[in-house]
């Protein structure tokens, strides 16, 4: 039998993900062959590394996904730098620019996204290509492209600030740029942010040395001069870094006849309108949904490969839940879900903590005991504990202030006095011995040290304990009590500071005991 | 010889850590601490009651045979005569593999030696393994991908102490091993002591820095740090440059795993992934050390290649004050590793499929090396096979309490029941014995020689203390009874453990562990060995590595390994993680330690560690009765409420016999390298008990021993 001829059109993280995930399934191609046709001369590369190239982190050649060579050693037919034409659905085959043709069974369209250009004058030069002094941020050659013209000290303007573009602001500022984010809107990020956190983010940037324009159109860009604002400002920009927003790619598709809204329309199984056309990825759009994101387009690639290699026949893609993270260095940013919603919205509990000297924010959005939304600034620990609920819907713990914070946070008993411990507190883990079994030991038995030892054995194991048992040793006798406490010669013990207990110990929290202490008490 | 006033100068029954201590002999046996570089001096409390055992009433003191179903005393010639007939009526019908021998990882050196000996040469069969599959085997097999060798810590445990950054990963060494955590203490002052555990475990409390990841994902979170120290520029890479290789396959796969990523899979946030990597980055000096929460997973054995790949990135193993090990836990749970009772492997940690191997362990056996069985069944799939046309009729177990400690362990249960002969050697009626239709009595701890390979690969001599309680016999005794029924000649299977030794330096000689360089009279006068040590002038090998790795070409492995999820996933019908463990008072299976009054009295019965909004979700609270349901079992137990536990995670010990055994529910999914069960992750479902039940008395109820013993098969 002739292996089933599967073409994926593109060559980025989500084709570069199903044919891997082919592979792992028909590791020689037995059942598919496989060919990728990718537009751009190099392997597919790790988009989400990006912003760490631009801040010079990391070497360019690092964010490749695959190693040229990658085709051949995984029978898989890899050809970079072309492009497909036109795609002949009723002769199941695709053009490509050289004039040859490729047949296929199924072809895979992952042919991603492109960014969008707004309407401001002077950003196209007149071919219609980017004007001199502007770069858009999507691929590797745009990173190159951008660390090229952004020496250091270089003012750079980034128009757009969402996601992508804050991104890009810190790795540019990072390398020591000048930096200014011009955005439309009054609030940053305000997709995901409501007011109070989108201010507060242009708080916290602002302090990290970023100059942010905001409810700003921008009218012009003069080449080599600068961006003009609306209100006449002009922000100085050697380079200006377009970032507003993608558009999936979908002429290739809409050429053919497929059915197109804002993405290429694909059911549960990623098929198109054509039964033999399937897409994931940024161009695809599932249940009126274009993501964007990489890890949809990971799970449908996954999907895919299950379907196509028939390894889980009954495999469907089901939306996944967003949560946007902001990936900058020393800005800890979490979005997730229903987030625009009134503190006093009667159709959920909704959490707020505001600490403005502090740079923090945390929102929560309860609905039905599950998280329904939430924005955490500053909580890194809340951001994680709160996704993980909302990604697995999760029942929200009846403590929801506990959750905002991010932490559990035992009560602590006074450790200072002894006589604030609890009796059934355990003094030395070792050997299982309580204060209440001390206190008996001292009372009952030898109301000295070493009685206390050897009556309870406490301090006989890691000796953790010594300094606990000898203030309760003092605690119990009403002064000072003589000797270290030493059961058995110790080897190696030649650091014979004092050692801390061994109690409950929390790990540093962000959170400030001033908000804390009212809860614990 | 020993000074009698002055006691025995031994080191404990229990764990790897192998805490020296003296027995004082008297009417009743007592025990005092005694210096030695892995306890410091320290006990704990299984430590200091120890010798209760020896003279515990529940001791089993005459072989006990099943007839009319229930097992009766008989002498000792009765019960070596019917095994050694059934044995061989049994492989003269169905073959030599038809019998099948389990071992345990607290056997001694000897004891372990001659065990896969038996198998091989008496028996002929292949079919042997052995507990330590369900502890070690995946840090084992990890290390030797990347070191080509496996010893659990290279290095002596006194290196920790003068640690900057110390990294615990699956590891409660505070209630595992409590002596211990005096190595960590260090670290922990200087703020760098760093813990791994979805629990908040006593361990965790002690730390700088405690990471939570969500069950099953301990793998992800291992990359993601790998990810991040090589972002943010940690990468050693002149260490990486001469010392390794493979780090460009590893790094394609570890650049997916992006901490935004990583925080979303393991719940561990970026930041805390961020500091952790800069604390051990930037220390000084730098250990990373793993235990049995990060290994006992189906995917075990790559996870803990992703650790060790990590600390290769940073340029950790194979230098001075810095390193890679794995926290071994039983008690020779190195050296049965090491000496033939793994289905694959001879004496000396070689393979059973090397030829050089077999001739050279063959020639020591005095047999032709084509009669040396192949490699057999692992420990679960040796298990499950038994009393099934493929698998193996009849079972000898010693030192191993598999219907406790087994995985999907009422499956075990039903598999034994399935056998022609069950045999079990051990000190007490353990939940196995009282299955067996022959329990054989033995000797234990201070009633005998025998060497141990602590968790530094340090060999120590146990030495005997007193005189066996009448009526047992030495398992050495008990193979050689056998073999020589079986037609062995009686001085290849010596019973002096001196003698067992020696041979196993011949038998280990040039081979990865090599033990040839050791006699006792090394170890009575104190010599600090640690394999290899390769003749009698070699003063051991305290630290491995420092030159080259065991790899033909000198150098480290990083291996490629990526992150697939936990076999079993949280679902609608059993919504919890469920996680298994220890806790201070018992040891393994609880055999032993369920035994001893004060240690009884003070964990007495299973319980469910849940947090309290999770109990009250299902109409519990603390101290109520609950049953921990998962597709394989259900386990009653005790509930204890616990703020600092995840909503989704139940905790069990798994110590407790019965209803109460945690591995009712476990998930013998294996991992594909180790063929470790999948123990620390699976789902289940938590409900109020539908029946009321003494949960202690029923603990207690266990293991009595009188005349005659009634337990039904």
């Amino acid at each position: 039998m002739n292996p089933h001829r599967v073409v994926v059109v593109g060559y980025g993280m989500a084709a570069a993900r199903f044919a891997e995930q082919v592979r792992a399934r028909d590791p020689h191609g037995d059942r598919i062959s496989l060919t990728v046709l990718g537009a751009e001369r190099r392997p597919a590369y790790n988009r989400i590394l990006l912003s760490n190239a631009i801040s010079g982190r990391l070497p360019l050649d690092t964010v490749l996904l695959h190693r040229p060579g990658w085709g051949q050693q995984h029978a898989v037919d890899v050809r970079t730098g072309v492009s497909v034409l036109r795609i002949d659905r009723a002769g199941r085959q695709v053009l490509l620019d050289e004039h040859s043709v490729l047949e296929f069974d199924t072809l895979v369209l992952a042919i991603g996204s492109q960014p969008f250009l707004p309407p401001v004058d002077g950003l196209r030069a007149p071919d219609g290509s980017l004007a001199r002094g502007v770069r858009t941020f999507r691929t590797l050659d745009d990173c190159q492209r951008i660390i090229e013209s952004a020496a250091s000290g270089t003012p750079v303007a980034v128009l757009g600030g969402g996601l992508l573009g804050l991104e890009t602001a810190r790795g540019l500022a990072s390398r020591g740029n000048r930096v200014t984010v011009v955005h439309a809107v009054n609030r940053l990020m305000d997709r995901q942010l409501d007011q109070p956190a989108g201010a507060m983010l242009a708080e916290v940037l602002s302090d990290h040395g970023l100059t942010l324009r905001l409810d700003q159109l921008a009218v012009r860009y003069r080449p080599g001069v600068g961006l003009e604002l609306a209100d006449g400002e002009l922000v100085p920009a050697g380079l200006v870094v377009v970032t507003t927003g993608v558009r999936s790619r979908t002429g290739l598709a809409r050429r053919a006849g497929l059915a197109v809204r804002h993405g290429i329309i694909v059911d549960d199984e990623l098929r198109t309108s054509d039964p033999n056309i399937r897409a994931i990825g940024d161009c695809a759009e599932h249940n009126g949904v274009t993501t964007g994101l990489v890890d949809p387009a990971w799970a449908q690639a996954e999907v895919l490969a299950d379907l196509i290699t028939d390894a889980g026949p009954t495999a469907r893609y089901r939306d996944t839940p967003t949560v946007t993270r902001l990936k900058a260095r020393d800005v800890e940013l979490v979005a997730l879900g229903d987030t625009q919603v009134a503190v006093d919205a009667s159709d959920a509990e909704v959490l707020c903590l505001h600490d403005p000297s502090g740079g923090r924010y945390g929102k929560l959005v309860v609905r039905d005991d599950r998280v329904a939304g939430a924005i955490l600034i500053g909580l890194p620990d809340a951001g994680a504990t709160i996704s993980q609920f909302y990604d697995r819907s999760l029942p929200v713990p009846a403590d929801r202030l506990a959750l905002l914070l991010g932490r559990v946070l035992p009560e602590l008993p006074s450790r200072a006095d002894p006589g604030g411990l609890p009796d059934d507190e355990v003094v030395c883990r070792c050997n299982t011995v309580t204060k209440r079994q001390l206190v008996d030991a001292w009372r009952g038995h030898d109301p000295s040290l070493s009685g206390l030892v050897t009556a309870t054995r406490a301090t006989t194991g890691c000796n953790g304990c010594r300094s606990a048992v000898h203030r309760i040793a003092e605690w119990l006798s009403g002064g000072p009590v003589a000797g270290p406490v030493a059961p058995a010669t110790r080897e190696g013990q030649e650091r014979s500071d004092p050692v801390p207990t061994p109690m409950p110990n929390p790990t540093p929290n962000p959170m400030s005991t001033a908000i804390l202490h009212p809860v614990a008490d | 010889m020993d000074d009698q006033s002055r006691g025995v100068a031994t080191h404990c029954p229990y764990c790897a850590l192998q805490c020296g201590m003296t027995v004082h002999i008297g009417p009743k046996p007592e025990i005092a601490p005694r210096p030695f570089p892995t306890s410091g001096g320290g006990l704990c409390r299984k430590g200091w009651t120890a010798a209760e055992l020896l003279t515990s009433p529940n001791r089993l003191t005459t072989p006990l045979m099943r007839e009319n179903g229930a097992l009766r005393p008989v002498g000792w010639d009765d019960a070596l005569d019917f095994v050694a007939s059934r044995i061989a009526e049994i492989q003269a019908t169905h073959g030599k593999d038809a019998v099948a021998v389990f071992g345990g990882g607290g056997l001694t050196n000897e004891k372990a030696y001659a065990l896969g000996k038996f198998a091989r040469v008496a028996l002929g069969t292949s079919q042997i393994d052995y507990n330590g599959r369900f502890c070690m085997s995946s840090a084992a097999g990890a290390g030797i991908k990347a070191f080509g060798l496996d010893r659990g810590l290279p290095f002596p445990v006194t290196d920790l102490a003068d640690a900057d950054t110390i990294m615990l990963v699956g590891a409660n060494v505070a209630e595992t091993m409590p002596p211990f955590v005096q190595h960590v203490r260090g670290a922990a002052q200087r703020g760098g002591l760093i813990v791994i555990d979805p629990r908040r475990t006593a361990t965790a409390e002690l730390a700088t820095l405690h990471l939570q990841p969500a069950p099953g994902t301990d793998l992800a979170l291992a990359i993601g740090l790998l990810h991040l120290a090589v972002v943010d520029g940690f990468l050693d890479q002149p260490y990486v440059a001469e010392r390794t290789t493979g780090f460009d396959a590893v790094w394609r796969i570890v650049a997916a795993w992006w901490p935004e990523r990583v925080e979303r899979v393991t719940g561990v946030s970026v930041a805390d992934q961020r500091a952790c990597v800069r604390m051990l980055a930037a220390a000084r000096s730098a250990f990373l050390l793993t235990g049995r929460g990060t290994e006992q997973h189906a995917d075990g054995t790559a996870t803990v290649s992703a650790w060790i790949n990590l600390c290769l990135a940073l340029g950790m193993p194979g230098r001075m004050g810095a390193g890679y090990g794995c926290l071994t836990g039983q008690g020779n749970g190195q050296g049965g590793r090491e000496h033939g009772q793994k289905a694959d492997q001879l004496p000396g940690y070689r393979k059973i499929d090397d030829p050089a191997a077999r001739a050279a362990v063959a020639a020591v056996w005095g047999i032709d090396a084509a009669e040396l069985p192949g490699p057999g069944r692992s420990a679960y799939e040796l298990l499950d096979a038994l009393g099934t046309p493929e698998g193996s009729r009849a079972l000898l177990v010693f030192g191993s309490n598999v219907a406790v400690s087994a995985p999907r362990a009422g499956h075990v249960v039903d598999r034994l029941a399935a056998l022609d002969l069950l045999v079990v050697a051990d000190i007490v009626l353990s939940e196995t014995a009282a299955l067996a239709d022959v329990v054989l009595p033995v000797t234990q701890w201070a009633e005998e020689d025998g060497t141990m390979t602590n968790l530094e690969g340090r060999i120590l001599l146990r030495r005997k203390a007193l005189p066996p309680r009448v009526g047992v016999r030495g398992d050495l005794e008990v193979l050689r009874g056998l073999a020589t029924r079986l037609g062995q000649p009686a001085e290849r299977f010596p019973i002096e453990p001196e003698q067992v030794f020696a041979e196993i330096g011949r038998a280990s000689a040039g081979a990865p562990a090599d033990y040839s360089g050791i006699d006792y009279d090394r170890l009575r006068a104190g010599d600090a060995l640690h394999w290899p040590v390769p003749g009698r002038e070699s003063i051991g090998t305290p630290r491995m590595f420092l030159d080259r790795f065991a790899h033909s070409d000198g150098l480290a492995r990083f291996v490629p390994v990526d992150f697939q999820g936990p076999a079993e996933q949280p679902d609608a019908e059993y919504p919890l993680y469920a996680t298994t463990g220890r806790i201070l008072a018992h040891y393994q299976s609880g055999a032993q330690t369920r035994l001893i009054p004060e240690l009884a009295a003070a964990a007495p019965e299973g319980f469910v560690e849940v947090h309290p909004d999770t109990a009250a979700r299902m109409g519990l609270a603390d101290g109520d009765l609950a049953e921990v349901v998962s597709r394989r079992g259900t386990v009653l137990a005790r509930v204890h409420c616990v703020t600092s536990l995840r909503h989704d995670l139940v905790f069990l010990p798994f110590h407790f016999p019965g209803d109460q055994r945690a591995n009712l529910i476990t998930n013998p999914a294996l991992d594909p390298t180790s063929r470790m069960p999948e123990f620390k992750t699976c789902a289940v479902r938590l409900i109020p008990a539908r029946v009321s039940a003494d949960l202690a008395s029923s603990v207690t109820s266990q293991m009595k021993v009188t005349g005659t013993v009634d337990t039904d098969r």
